[in-house]
C-alpha cells in the first residue's frame, strides 16, 4: 500500500491553462461565423417544429432582402389581449392583413431601389393554420407586388 | 532616469473575457438556415385577358383541397402519395395522346434539335379551411414532380444527373423544356366560413 502513496504524491502537478484563452476563441469565432443574429421576438407560437415539411426546400439566399411575416396562434401571455385564433406578425407587433401592404412598402423604403426586385417575403405559417388567413396575405402581397414568396418550411427526414 | 521595468500584463482574465463574448453569441444568434419552397405569385389581373376558362380544358390539371383536407384532381379523389406521378404524367404530356395537354414544338438554345413543350398548367385550389400543412405537402408534390423532370431532362440532354449540377445557361434550357406552371386561382369560398 505504501508503494501507491508514494506514487500519488508525485503526479500533482497543476494543468497549465494558458491556453484555455486560445480554445475559448476559437469557439467564439466558430459561433460568431456559423449563426446568424435572431431578427425578432416572436409573439406568436411557431417554434421550428412548427414548421411544416417539405423535401423540396431550398435555402433562402441573401437574407437581407428577406422580409418575414409570421403567423400562428398568440403566445399564453398574449392570448387574452388577443385570442386563440391565428395572427399575423409584423416585425415585433401585432398586425392585420391590411398592413401588410404598408409593411412592404416600409421594407422597400429601407432598401436601395436596385435591390427591390430581388426581394422577397418569406411566410413563417403554423402548419395548422387553415387557408384562409395565408389566401388573405398572397393577394395583399399581390397587391403590393411583393411577388416572389417563399414558404418556409423545414426538411423531411 | 532608472528605466522603469516593464511589467507582462496579466492575460489571466482573458478567458473570462472569451466566455463571456462566446456566451453573448450563443445567446442572441440561432444556428438554423432559413428554408423553404419558392414561389412566384402571379400579378394581379389589369384586364382578365386568359381567364382558365379559355385555356383548353385538356391544357388545365386542376387540384382541390377541401376543407377537409381531401385532393381532388381532375375530378378524381385522390391520396396525396399518387399526385406527383399524375402531376408528373400530366407535365411530361405525350403527342399520341389526346387526354393529355397539347404540345408545341419550339427551338431552345442549347439544345440541336426542336422539342417538344406541354402547354399544360396546373392549377391550384384550396378551400380557406384547408390547413397550411396540407396544402404544403401539395405543394412539395407539384415541385417534386416538376423537379424529378428536370433532373431526367438534365441526364437526357447534358448527361448530368442532377438539374442543379448543370451550368446556368443549361438551367435555363431546362427551364423552357419543362416550364414551372403552377397557377394558384383567385382565392374562392367553396366550403364555407371556417
Amino acid at each position: 500500500m505504501a508503494k501507491f502513496n508514494r506514487k500519488r504524491k508525485k503526479a500533482s502537478i497543476g494543468i497549465s491553462t494558458a491556453s484555455l484563452p486560445d480554445i475559448v476563441f476559437m469557439l467564439l469565432f466558430f459561433f460568431m461565423v456559423a449563426t446568424t443574429m435572431r431578427e425578432v421576438e416572436l409573439k406568436i407560437e411557431l417554434r421550428n417544429s412548427d414548421l411544416p415539411q417539405a423535401t423540396e426546400i431550398k435555402k433562402l439566399e441573401k437574407k437581407s432582402l428577406v422580409s418575414f411575416i409570421y403567423v400562428g396562434k398568440p403566445k399564453p401571455n398574449y392570448q387574452r389581449l388577443y385570442g386563440t385564433e391565428p395572427r399575423i406578425q409584423l416585425n415585433a407587433s401585432f398586425a392585420d392583413v391590411s398592413d401588410i401592404y404598408e409593411f412592404i412598402l416600409a421594407e422597400r423604403a429601407k432598401r436601395d431601389e436596385s435591390v427591390v426586385p430581388l426581394m422577397t417575403t418569406s411566410l413563417k405559417v403554423h402548419q395548422d393554420t387553415k387557408m384562409g388567413i395565408v389566401t388573405d396575405i398572397k393577394q395583399e402581397l399581390r397587391k403590393a407586388s411583393a411577388l416572389k414568396i417563399n414558404y418556409s418550411a423545414r426538411k423531411k427526414i | 532616469m532608472a528605466k522603469r521595468e516593464i511589467s507582462e500584463i496579466n492575460a489571466g482574465s482573458m478567458a473570462d473575457i472569451a466566455f463571456l463574448l462566446l456566451i453573448f453569441f450563443l445567446v442572441t444568434t440561432t444556428m438554423d438556415v432559413d428554408t423553404g419552397i419558392a414561389r412566384q405569385l402571379p400579378p394581379i389581373p389589369e384586364d382578365k385577358a386568359k381567364t382558365e376558362a379559355e385555356i383548353n380544358r385538356r391544357n388545365i390539371f386542376i387540384v382541390l383541397i377541401n376543407a377537409q383536407d381531401r385532393l381532388l384532381v381532375n375530378g378524381k379523389p385522390m391520396n396525396v402519395e399518387e399526385l406527383k406521378d399524375k402531376a408528373k404524367e400530366f407535365i411530361k404530356s405525350d403527342p399520341n395522346n389526346p387526354e393529355l395537354p397539347t404540345m408545341v414544338e419550339t427551338k431552345i438554345d442549347g439544345i440541336p434539335n426542336p422539342v417538344l413543350v406541354s402547354e399544360g398548367v396546373i392549377s391550384l385550389q384550396n378551400d380557406r379551411g384547408t390547413t397550411y400543412k396540407k396544402y404544403m405537402e401539395v405543394q412539395n408534390e407539384l415541385v417534386k414532380a416538376y423537379n424529378e423532370l428536370r433532373d431526367e431532362a438534365a441526364l437526357q440532354y447534358f448527361g448530368k444527373r442532377r438539374f442543379d449540377d448543370l451550368t446556368e445557361a443549361e438551367q435555363e434550357a431546362i427551364k423552357k423544356i419543362y416550364p414551372q406552371r403552377i397557377s394558384e386561382a383567385e382565392p374562392k369560398n367553396i366550403g364555407g366560413k371556417k
